[in-house]
């Protein structure tokens, strides 16, 4: 499956499209990368005059790339838009660093099992200069609708 | 192994993931993971990978989908322990 595929195939649109685009994967983990916008509408109120992305939406990117995007290439062309939900269903993760407006974000996930649909992953995100902005695990699954 | 210590094997695994703990108290071969236990459904999954470890037996998606209950899982493990 062709990597532009798969994020065509997330069942998600701006303005919580938290994937540019996948750099590497395979049946044991991906790493792909997001670069925050300067206007992304929760930094007009996170925080007051002092814009930095919030650690939910740093959460939900990993999980776009290490849940949703790892686990729509693991189900092997099963995945279908129309007919399948997605959930997260826990999250563990530590925050490090902040991250600012237009900042690139790279998030590695590795697979700890995908079994009955449900991933759990353990997942990291770096910023441009390489250095640890996240570390923790996600897990969801997927659903016929 | 007797039905006794499976049945208790099997309540230790399901403790960490359950959310009424009453039906935790009052359990039964009746009991059901979701109705009664309040397990989420994800959670069903760890509870059936912990019991693969715990009984060295692989469960296939057929029989994941009838581990709803007690009874019924311990039919699945009993089943598979037997044609090991």
């Amino acid at each position: 499956m062709v990597t532009e595929d798969i994020i065509q195939e997330l069942p998600y649109s701006k303005p919580f499209l938290f994937v540019d685009e996948i750099l590497e994967i395979d049946d044991d983990h991906i790493k792909g990368s997001y670069t925050f916008l300067k206007d992304e509408y929760f930094y007009a109120g996170h925080f007051k005059d002092n814009p930095i992305t919030p650690g939910v939406i740093l959460t939900e990117c990993m999980a776009q790339i290490g849940m949703a995007c790892f686990g729509i290439y693991l189900l092997k062309g099963e995945w279908v838009e129309a007919d399948f939900g997605v959930a997260m269903t826990s999250s563990d993760i530590n925050f490090y660093k902040p991250v600012y407006p237009e900042e690139k974000v790279t998030v590695i996930a590795n697979k700890e099992y995908f079994r009955f649909n449900k991933l759990k992953c353990k997942v990291a995100m770096y910023n441009s200069k390489d250095v640890l902005v996240a570390k923790g695990i996600v897990a969801g699954v997927a659903f016929r609708k | 192994m007797t039905k006794e210590e499976l049945l208790s094997k099997l309540k230790t695994i399901i403790t960490p993931y359950v959310q009424n703990e009453e039906g935790l108290n009052t359990l039964t071969e009746n009991t059901d993971f979701i109705k009664d236990l309040e397990i989420n459904s994800a959670n069903l999954v760890d509870v059936v990978l912990d019991v693969e470890d715990e009984f060295d037996i692989e469960i296939d998606n057929e029989s994941m989908e009838k581990m709803l209950t007690i009874k019924a899982s311990i039919a699945v493990i009993e089943d598979k322990l037997a044609s090991k």
